[in-house]
This record gives structure tokens, sequence and C-alpha cells, in this order.
């Protein structure tokens, strides 16, 4: 065996599922689809008064890293504006390398994947549901 | 004397490689298989001492491309049982499949219909839907059975005097599955449809007699055939071939051009506008050559034998599903499966870092995994230079990923 891309975080954040599953009077609700992999995410987002979320639920039909990012973004969407889920996404894009500067908990588990650019969509794709629920 | 495995390992150079300190076990011949040296000793022959266009040259270096494009083409028609200038050097398969659906499409009313099936490959839908667009055609599928074969139980009710071509896969490159061309083909004859067989799984696993199967079009990629990216192969019945119109407009394909109209060339040059890739056209008739040189009866019996090491190793893991044929009887060395609770992307990530190559995913068969309301399968492509420890180093790589994603 060489690299593990699949450290015990990542797993963890999979397995831990936070925010899995639907929300019952969503704000909104958005699909997004990986094309290539396959890779299909559901979010649901409860939105209050100035826009921040309340409450997200999601639906990921893909891969443990897809699930792993879903699982870490609701785990600190709540609270949250679309600025503050730009916030989040350089995060991410920080942990993968794409980004210079340091990178944050949930996101800095996923800096295995730096060293895998066809997997890095898989991390991308519920915060890419996100922008597109508060856009 | 039994298949002799280690010598054909020996004639591909990157099977004995290490990448990133890792052997390469390479079972994802499906999408793309390895080349062989003869394939490369071929290209490489025409790139330093015949380089030139074809066709129109006059010096000896033209003349040397010409025959040696020619001569490819003399190759691939020999692997496919054919008459030379019945071989139409194409882009791919998927170029070829193109070909057909533009040009033998545009002979075609509204109307008429086509019929596929369930478990093709995006590139023999995607075409004949653009083409549904363009002229009124309708489309049909012919379901998939729970062992990922093509249901031809149904053909009775799927083909009508308006069908007038039935294009399948002749090997599932998900399930690994053989077409029964027989009972295709009487069938589809019985209501004068054409027949078009997706070789792109099949031609990998040895020569082909295509007048024995009485179809009317094949298409093969030379890639998945031990020859290089970005050539094909279409074989086209000569008269349904003459009858057609151009695919693409350009230079060598033409009769006589003046500004207010222009003649087309006899098929093959019909189909081959522009300079054609010559190189890749080279290569693929060394691969074909290089094919006619295996065991494959051998070699068949060698694959069959792998597929069954792989089910039996994979039955040992528990949370595995096959999907596709259980038996090595009507099949060819793919095979699918899932891995409960993995995803198959992280199965063929973990793979990975065992050094073994597969693919996972939908694997350009969408409305398949809808079909089986699938994620997607990992799959196992195998060729004739795989072997045990290919086979083990996955089954390795499957009880890790059991262990550690679940």
């Amino acid at each position: 065996m060489s690299d593990q891309l699949y450290q015990e975080r990542i797993v963890a954040l999979a397995k831990a599922k936070s925010g899995a599953g639907k929300l019952e009077n969503p704000t909104r609700t958005v699909r997004r689809d990986n094309p290539l992999c396959g890779d299909r995410v559901i979010l649901d987002v409860r939105l209050d008064d100035e826009g921040r979320i309340a409450e997200i639920g999601h639906q990921v039909r893909g891969c443990l890293l897809c699930q792993a990012s879903a699982s870490a973004l609701s785990a600190v969407a709540v609270g949250r504006d679309a600025a503050g889920i730009a916030e989040l996404r350089h995060d991410a894009e920080r942990a993968l390398g794409r980004e210079p500067g340091e990178t944050h908990e949930p996101f800095d588990a996923f800096a295995p994947v730096a060293a895998h650019k066809a997997r890095q969509d898989c991390v991308l794709l519920p915060l890419e549901a996100l922008k597109d629920a508060l856009s | 004397m039994s298949f002799d495995v280690a010598a054909i390992r020996g004639q591909f150079p990157i099977l004995s490689e290490i990448i990133d300190g890792l052997p390469v076990h390479y079972l994802d011949n499906g999408a793309s298989a390895q080349t062989p040296l003869a394939v490369m000793d071929a290209v490489r022959h025409y790139e330093t001492t015949g380089r030139a266009n074809v066709l129109r040259g006059v010096h000896r270096l033209a003349e040397r491309a010409t025959e040696s494009y020619e001569n490819a083409r003399a190759q691939v028609a020999t692997f496919l049982g054919v008459p030379t200038m019945e071989v139409v050097f194409t882009g791919g398969c998927t170029a070829a499949i193109n070909l057909v659906a533009f040009s033998y499409g545009s002979l075609l009313k509204p109307g008429d219909r086509i019929l596929l099936s369930e478990l093709e490959h995006h590139s023999n839908i995607v075409p004949w839907q653009l083409l549904r667009s363009r002229a009124g055609i309708e489309l049909d599928m012919l379901p998939v059975t729970t062992d990922g074969r093509i249901d031809l139980s149904a053909l009775p009710r799927l083909l009508t005097p308006k069908t007038k071509l039935v294009s399948l896969a002749h090997v599932s490159n998900v399930t690994g599955a053989l077409l029964d061309v027989r009972t295709v083909v009487e069938s589809a004859k019985a209501v004068g449809a054409k027949v078009m067989l997706d070789g792109a799984q099949r031609a990998p696993h040895g020569p082909l007699d295509l007048p024995s199967l009485g179809i009317d079009f094949y298409a093969v990629a030379g890639h998945k055939a031990y020859g290089p990216n970005g050539i094909g192969a279409l074989w086209g019945r000569p008269e349904l071939m003459e009858a057609m119109p151009p695919f693409m407009g350009g230079g060598s394909m033409i009769g006589r051009v003046t500004l207010a109209e222009t003649t087309w060339a006899p098929s093959p040059r019909r189909f081959e506008a522009g300079t054609p890739p010559i190189g890749p056209a080279i290569g693929l008739g060394a691969a074909c050559a290089w094919m006619e040189t295996l065991d494959w009866a051998g070699a068949h019996d060698h694959e069959m034998a792998l597929v069954q090491r792989l089910m039996d190793g994979l039955q040992e893991i528990d949370g595995t599903q096959l999907f596709g044929p259980a038996s090595l009887q009507n099949r060819y060395p793919v095979v699918s499966f899932m891995l409960d609770g993995v995803h198959p992307h992280d199965v063929a990530q973990t793979l990975d870092s065992f050094g073994v190559a597969v693919r996972a995913g939908h694997h350009c068969a969408q409305p398949l995994m809808d079909r089986f309301d699938l994620d997607g399968t990992t799959r196992v492509s195998m060729a004739p230079y795989n072997d045990n420890g290919d086979i083990d180093a996955l089954l390795a790589g499957v009880a890790h990923a059991a262990k550690t994603l679940r």
C-alpha cells in the first residue's frame, strides 16, 4: 500500500453524517450532480429572516469524500450567510492546495486530497450546492 | 503447452514498471488496454522512416506512408475477416458509430425506428438521440436481465416493420456479457432491419469473422485493442456504404470538386475526409497483426480462470455483490461488483494505493445504472497479460477497503 487518502478524520466525518437527511420545511432545496463520476448532492436549507442558515439537511449519493464534505459543511454552516459560506469554500480550497494560506477545522481534514486532483471535485460538490442554495 | 502469460507480459514494458513504489496491476483494460512493443515499434518506424501525408504525394516518403497506411487497413481487415477496402479508419469507436448514425441515419425517414438496449455505452445511445432530434426517428430499448444480459425475449415485441437498425454492444462494457448475435440477426432480418454491433469490448479478445455473423456494421476502438489512441475502424456492408452520403467533407473523400458541386469517392475514402490519423492507423494495424499471433483459445481459458479466481475471491469478502453473469459461459473478462457500504470510487481509490488500476462509476452506461438503481460499480476488465498476481492484489485491496471504509 502507498499513501493513505482515507485518513481517520475523513472517514470519521463521513461516518458522523452530520446534517444527513431531509428538512421538513426547507426554504430552498438544490441538487448538484457531478456528471463525470455521478456523485449527487441534494441540500435542504432553512434560512432565517436575515438570510442566514438556520438549519441544513443533505442527501448524498456519492463517495466517502463527498459524504465527509457534506458532513463537515453541515457541522459549521448554521448561522452563516452567503459570505460566511464563501469563507468556508476558501478554507476547503486551501486544504486542497488550490489556494495559499492556512486552513481550519473541519476542512483541514481534507489536506490528504490535495495530492489527488481527480477527487477534489468530490469535496467541493456540497459547497457548490450550498452556494446555489444561497444565491 | 499452457498459455505463456509471462511471455506476453514481457511484450508490454509498462507492466514491469514500478510507479511511486508500486507494481502495475492493470485491470482497467475495458477503458484502455496497454500497448505491446510491436505496436510502438510500428508507429516509431513510420515516424522515423516514412512520415509523410498519404495518397497524394509522389515522393518516396509519401509512397512509403501510403503503403504503410494501406497495409494497416489490410491488417485490420484480416483481423475482422473482411476484404481490405471494406474497412474505414475512423477517429475511434465513438466516431465510427457517429458516422453510421449520421450517414446511414440520413437515409431514414420520420417515424423510422432504431432498436438499442438499456446496457449500451453512451456512445451507442447519444448519437442516435442526436439523430432522433435531427430526423424525427424513434428509439426503442431492449431491457436487461438481472444478470446483466440484453433480454432478447423482448425482440418480437420491439422489432417492427418500422425498425431500420438494431445497434447493440457485442460485449457489455459493464457486465462482460456476450450478445447472442445469431438470435438478434435472425429476428432483425425478419423485419428487414440492419444490425450494427459496437465491438469495442469484443475486439481486444481475438480475431473476428464478421461475415459469419450476418451483421451489417461493426465498430472497433483502437486503444482498447492494444493500439494507439485516436483511431478506430468501421466495417460496413459494401452495398450499404456505397448508398450512404459522406459524414464529413474535405480532402481525399471526393471524386471531383467544382464550385458548383462535388462528387464522392467510393468507400472507404468517402468516409475518410482530410488527412487521416496515419501513425495511429499503422499502430492499429500492428495491434491487429499482433493479436493474430496469440493463442486465443488458450488466452480465453486463461482469462476465464482469472474471472473465476476473482469471483471466488470476492465471495470471501463480506458484503460483495456481483453485477453481471455469474457463469463463465458466453462472457468476456469484464466483471463488475459492488461492496456494501463503500462507494465504488472509494473502492477504486483504495485499490490504487495497492497499485491496482480499475474503473469505478457508471462506465458511461448511466441508463443501466438507473435501471438497477446503482450508484455505480467497480469494474475489473482483463486482458491476456493479466495474471493471478493482479487478481490477488485486487482482492487484498478490496478486503482492505471493506475493513477500513465502513
